[in-house]
Formats: C-alpha cells, structure tokens, sequence
C-alpha cells in the first residue's frame, strides 16, 4: 500500500455563528466520517489540525497548534466568520496563549501570511455578511478585505452562503485536493463557478409561472416567488440543482423567495428582505459585482 | 493560590473562556465570558419586522430554529395574530423546532462532549468487521490524530471495549444527526438556517408523502435513541458516578416552556405545551412563570447603567471602557436572582408541574439507577435530561406528523402593524430564550434577545451573585490542574451556546491578581 499523504487544514471560527461547521457535517457523499478519518481522496487524509467546534483539546495546548513555528508547510487555512477590525480587535480574540489573549486580527493575520492558501468559507468571511450588517459595531470585514487592507497578497477562494451547502465547500476542497482548481475557475468573485456559474432565475423550477405572470402574493402560496422578494433573478448558486440536506428541499420548494444568501448584497442591500426587486436595485447590484 | 485559564474553551459553539482561581486544590472563584461581540440588538433597529425572524436564525448556527421559533412568535404578539395560527402552523413549527432539538443533543453529547469521558485511541487494535472501528483504526495507525489530540489526560474511567463501542458510535452519531437536519429539512426548506417557520404559521403546506417520510425518520432516530444514545449515558454514568454530584450550581432553575400543545395564549406563562413554563429549585416545588420578574443587570457589563431593566427598557448602547465591568454579556436575572436553564430545567419544571410523561420517564431513570430526583442536578443529570427529552420528544412529533392535515390552511395571512410589541419566550434546546421587538412607524424600533447562555453563563451583578456556570465551577475539587476535566466536563454540561451570549472580553483590562478570595 503506497503512503497516504497528509493534507494539513487549519479551520478558524471568527465573527460568525458556526451555520457553516454545522452545514458540513450535513455532507453525504463524502461524509463526516469520510473527512475527518479517511483518505478523501485515495492517497490524500485532511488532517483537520485545528478546529473549535470539533477538537478534543482545549486552552493552551490548541493555541500552540497554531504557533508559527508548529505550523506545518502547505496547510490550507480555512476560515468562518468575518475579521471583526473594530477597537483594535477586541471585539474577537482565538484564544490566550503565553499569558496574553490573542485578537482575531493577530491570528487571522499570522495564519493568512504562512498558508499556502486560503479558502473563505460563508458569506460572513466571504463578502461580511451577517456580521458586517449595518451600522457594523464591530467594523467586521471579509477576508479578502482583510488581506488587502494588510498587504497579504494570496489567493482567497470564497465558497459563500449563510450557510454553504455541504457540497460548495467539500467539492471545493477536493478541487483543490486534486489539483483542478485555477483561478479561471472562479468567478469575478473569486467563487468556483462550478457552483456559483448560473443564477436561481433561469434554472427554478417556477420559471413558467414567473413567465405567465402567476405570482404567490405571500410565502407559502403557490407559484413564483418574484412578488414576495425573491433575489432568484441576481443569486448564482446552484440550490434548483443540489437542493438542501441530501436533496431533500430548498427555499423555493419550501414556498419561501430566496434571499440571495450566497451574494455581498445579502443582507443589507438584498433587504427589505421579502420586498420585490425593481429596476433601481437591479443596477446597484449590476456595480457591486464589478468589485 | 493558583490560576487556570481555559480559552479557548472548545467543543461548545462560539467563543468562550473560562477562569478558575484555584486554592488547596479547590475552585474559589471563577469567571466565564465569551470572547466575541457581533452586536445584533444594534443592527436590527430600522429594519422590516419580518426581516428580524431570518436574521436573528444568524445568532446561531447549531440552533437557529429556536431564534426562528422565539422571533415568530414575538411577531405574532406584535401582529395580533397569537391566536391565529392554524393547526397545521402549530404542528409545521413544532416538527421544525423538534428535529433540531434532536439534531443539537444528539450532536451536544456525541461530538462536544464525549470526548471528555471517552478515550477513542483504544480503537487502535480493533479487529472486527464494523467499518465505522475500522476506519477509526486505519486513522491511529497512521499516525496523525488531530483533532483528537491534543487532549488532557489522566482521567478516561470506560474499560477499552466501552471505549471502542463508544468511538464507534461517536462515527455513528454524525449520520444520525444529519438525519435529523434532513428531516427539518422536509417542512424547513434548508437546514441551517430554515425558511419553514414564519409569522402566522410555516411556508411548506403537508403532503402525505411528507408526513410519511417525517414518521419513517423519526423512526429511524428514536432506534438509535433507544439502543444507543441512552445506553451510552448509562454507560458513562456507570463509570463516573461521582459526575452527578460534580457542578450542582444554584440548583435553582428557570424554563418558558416549549411544543405548544394548543393555540398559543397572549402570556408564556399561561400556554399549554408539552415542556411546560415554570421555575422549580432543590426542594422541588412549582412556581409559575412571571415575565414581568425578567430584567437584565448590567453592573460587570459593558453596558450604559441605564440600558439595565426590563428587556426593551432602553436600546442597547454599549461602553466599552466601562469602569469594573469583566463582559459584554448582560447578567439576565429572574426577581433579581441567577437562574440554570436548560433540559434539566425542562425535565425538573415539568416533573414538579406534574406532567405525566415528564415523571414516568424520571422516574424510570431515577429507579433503574438508583438515584433520587435531587442527584439531577449536576453534570450527568444535565446530561441524562437531554436523552431523556429526546426520548420524549421523537414519540410526540410521530403523532404530531400523523396529525397533520394536507387540506388544511398552514398560515394565517397577518397584516403587518405601524406600532405594536410582542415577547417571544420559548425554550431552545440549551434553556430559555426570549425575543423583545417593538414596532413604531412599521420598523423595528428596539429588538432585544436574552438568550439561553445568557443565563447559564452570565457574569456577576450588582449584588455579586455570580452566573449559574461560575456558581457550579466554584467549590469544585481540580485533581490535577495541567488536566482540569471536572472544569470542561462542568461547562459542558450546560450544552453552551457563546454566538447566542453575546460577549465580549478585553483582554486589555484582564489583569491578572483582580480577584478576590473567598
């Protein structure tokens, strides 16, 4: 049997609520067991070195795992939640090591600097999210922003959602696993297009009521969601296809409009959440996306 | 005179950090904060009512639908439609909440806590034919271990066949709560983050193909609830007997309530529900719920003075220098006292408001055991309580799926108020948690949350009573202070939630030898 190779991973919890770590343990195919025990790749084990939600250690034995010089060569870092840059980083510390407690900002800035990549995961570390959501009292940032803002010049592949499907994050993983994801795979976003390439709108299933006019007046009425506030029309993301949790559901299914979840309007530019889009906001978003 | 500093404290959601001031070998003060602030009291104000119900499911990801559920019914106070819902709603809400009730203790036992009872390295010469063993097997003999390493040491009691039947089920348990998000996905729409539940009742009208698959995975969890999860408990309890009496805390326990059984009544207190609302302590007597006895004390929070009071007494405005405060965290009081909440609240207000089901099932437990009711209150009670609740709870939702009616209405079609106000209090699956919104012009004018781990882990107030978590931690006998398992397993056993709390720490101001000693 030929040596497995190790896959080394650094996961980090910043501004965010976890949704993310608990969408990826929903994966099917591989599942839970799949990635954190066996070869997800034959020949190739992640070996997940740090992760909050997960680990058996606590204290100051994790935080040495991320000491500079513990670190392994080529471990990818994978992050959850926004930079929150507010008051010096007091709004979030990782964890208190050498008698001192480490801000989000120290540690996001020191792992981003040694990792030969960078994965952003959710649109909290994506695009700001939920935790960048007006007024921001704790300036939360993505990670994209974060790197620029301190002259990190890597390569950050965002996989967003509120949560990602399983799927995005997992199959992202695996493409950089194998070798096959370059940056003309991502979109002007940096999002795999294999996941993110084509909008809710014209691949829903309620596209024929859209077309004949049948519109649900409220959630949880029949026909297209256009009426109640679904952001279809501007959201890339693949749900029509993969649906949620083991192709059980999805948003539209459920009779409730799509939020765009998966985009840098969502939330605030994408709120009135459950008011219809009109030609005014269509161009606003048209000017985000050249970001 | 000695210091432990955990943090972070892992295997709970969010960011949390734990202090003890050890003297001769004894916890003498302790000190919990969470270490992140995202601040969604202050962004919510200005935005739709109906917006809040989706945002506040970004509380949390472990348990968003309990921010679903609390926020729905806030808006339905606010809208005047309480009384409203439909059957179907009643029934949709109560299958969505409980699937991820079953999913967070299934996950809470397994994946946050176990490991600090269950060695998995003892999987290492496993020679059978299970391929979730062997799998576990082929990991060690590779040589990499994280992330079950680092880990304390010194203190793993299970034999080695306990051991490896326990690391197997651990594997197991990850399908299983996947399943259970599968399930709340059926009427959820996606699952985190559900778009099922809304004001008025839920979005997914039942089919019969629905319920039937509902009923067949319930099915499939109550087996793995009964031959598994419970045994496993037991299996615990048997080698850790001390664990019952290790972190009693107060013992003084608050619960709103939760599963409405019937239309919702204006006041929590007054709702039928198969978790009833209520307050119960050691000596075991009921009290029924007062929610004008809630308020928050903001003296070691980082907190305008004036913002303490009843919830939506004032808007949230924060100082972040404040003189003597340690948290971010407000410290929620009930008739100005701390109060535990969670399953072992659930279980105690239920068995002393005298649910019969509540006490066949404690009192099953306490006999095969041979405990009596007051060895609940500690860690392997807690514990014992999150099984025994799924027990219950898996039975109820194969009736309420059977009670569904795909000809009936599933919402009330509400009209959304210029003014109104509503309360939504309603236990998620770590305690009691209620949602404050007040309308004005048709925003949201001031939206307050008092969350579960708010209580649990709630720093001290003026008259310096600590949190219910602090409270547990003090008096406690460490063994060995470079392995502080009884202070993870005590925190633990309160199942917490620091995304939900609301904190933050400064570590500028944390200064070393700011204590003082009993």
């Amino acid at each position: 049997m030929s040596e497995v190779k190790e896959f080394p991973v650094v996961w980090l919890q910043l501004a965010g609520c976890s949704g993310c770590s608990v969408s990826l343990l929903n994966t099917r195919y591989p599942d839970a067991r799949n990635v954190v025990l066996d070869e997800l790749i034959p020949g190739t084990h992640v070996s997940l070195l740090y992760h909050p939600t997960l680990m058996a250690g606590e204290g100051e034995p994790v935080m040495e795992v991320l000491r500079d010089n513990e670190l392994p060569e080529g471990f990818v870092l994978i992050v959850e939640g926004a930079v929150p840059t507010g008051a010096d980083g007091l709004y979030g510390a990782v964890g208190e090591i050498d008698g001192r407690e480490l801000t989000m900002i120290e540690k996001t800035r020191a792992l981003a600097e040694r990792s030969a990549a960078i994965v952003a995961v959710g649109t909290c570390a994506a695009f700001g999210g939920i935790s960048a959501a007006a007024p921001n009292p704790s300036t939360a940032v993505s990670v994209q922003e974060f790197c620029r803002t301190e002259g990190i010049d890597k390569l950050v592949i965002n996989v967003p959602g509120c949560p990602p499907h399983p799927d995005w994050m997992l199959g992202t993983v695996a493409a950089v696993l194998l070798g096959k994801l370059t940056p003309e795979d991502l979109d002007d976003l940096a999002r795999p297009l294999m996941f993110y390439g084509k909008l809710v709108h014209e691949n829903c299933p309620r596209r024929a009521d859209f077309d004949a006019g049948k519109f649900a007046e409220r959630p949880g009425d029949p026909g297209c969601l256009y009426m109640t506030g679904c952001k279809g029309p501007e959201t890339y993301a693949d749900c029509w296809l993969r649906m949620w949790n083991t192709g059980t559901n999805w948003c539209i299914g459920a009779r409730s409009p799509c939020h765009g979840c998966v985009e840098p309007c969502f939330p605030d530019d994408y709120s009135p959440l459950y008011e219809k889009i009109t030609v005014e906001r269509l161009a606003r978003f048209a000017l985000k996306k050249k970001a | 005179m000695q210091k432990i500093v955990i943090d972070p404290v892992t295997r709970v959601e969010g960011h949390l950090r734990v202090e003890v001031t050890i003297d001769g070998g004894e916890v003498k003060e302790a000190r919990s904060a969470g270490t992140l602030y995202r601040g969604f009291e202050e962004f919510l104000v200005g935005r739709q009512p109906i917006d809040a119900q989706r945002i506040t499911q970004r509380v949390c990801g472990v348990c968003p639908t309990a921010h679903a559920t609390a926020s729905a019914l806030a808006l339905d106070q606010a809208f005047g439609c309480l009384d409203k819902l439909p059957e179907n709603g009643r029934l949709l809400r109560n299958l969505i909440l409980g699937a991820n009730y079953l999913q967070s203790h299934i996950l809470h036992f397994y994946h946050l806590a176990a490991l600090d009872y269950v060695d998995v390295a003892q999987a290492a010469d496993y020679d059978g034919s299970d391929p979730d063993l062997q799998s576990l097997r082929t990991f060690i003999a590779r040589g990499t271990l994280a992330p079950f390493v680092p880990r304390y040491e010194g203190d793993y009691r299970l034999t080695k066949q306990q051991n490896t039947l326990l690391a197997g089920h651990y594997v197991e348990a990850l399908r299983m709560r996947r399943l259970a998000h599968e399930m709340l996905c059926v009427f959820g729409g996606k699952m985190p983050h559900n778009v099922g539940i809304i004001p008025g009742g839920a979005t997914e009208p039942p089919t019969v193909s629905k319920m039937e698959q509902v009923v067949m995975q319930l099915k499939r969890i109550s087996e793995f609830i009964e031959n598994v999860y419970i045994p496993d408990i037991l299996a615990v309890a048997g080698a850790y007997p001390d664990h019952f009496a290790l972190g009693k805390g107060y013992g003084k326990l608050l619960a709103y309530g939760v599963f409405e059984l019937e239309t919702p009544a204006p006041r929590a207190a007054d709702r039928k529900r198969l978790f009833p609302p209520g307050l119960t302590d050691v000596a075991l007597k009921y009290q029924p719920l007062d929610q004008e006895k809630i308020s928050e004390d903001v003296k070691f929070s980082r907190y305008a003075d004036s913002v303490a009071g009843k919830p939506l007494s004032a808007l949230t405005k924060n100082v972040p220098d404040k003189e003597g405060a340690y948290s971010w965290l407000k410290a929620p009081r009930y008739d100005g006292g701390p109060r535990e909440v969670g399953p072992l609240a659930r279980m105690a207000v239920g068995y002393v408001a005298g649910s019969e089901e509540i006490r066949k099932e404690v009192d099953g437990l306490l006999s095969a055991a041979g405990l009596k009711p007051a060895d609940l209150f500690g860690v392997l009670g807690r514990h014992a309580c999150r099984a025994l609740e799924s027990r219950i709870l898996a039975r109820r939702m194969t009736e309420w799926a059977l009670a569904l009616d795909p000809k009936a209405p599933h919402r009330y079609d509400y009209e959304s108020p210029e003014t109104g106000t509503g309360a939504g209090l309603v236990d998620g699956p770590r305690g009691a948690l209620g949602h404050w919104i007040d309308v004005k012009d048709g925003k949201i004018a001031n939206y307050q949350l008092v969350v579960p781990t708010t209580w649990n882990a709630s720093p001290r107030d003026a008259n310096d009573q600590p949190g219910a978590i602090e409270r547990a931690l003090t008096g406690t006998r460490i063994k060995d202070a470079s392995n502080p398992f009884e202070v993870v397993r005590i925190v633990r056993s309160f199942d917490p939630c620091l995304a939900c709390a609301v904190h933050v720490m400064d570590a500028h101001k944390n200064e070393i030898g700011k204590y003082r000693v009993a």
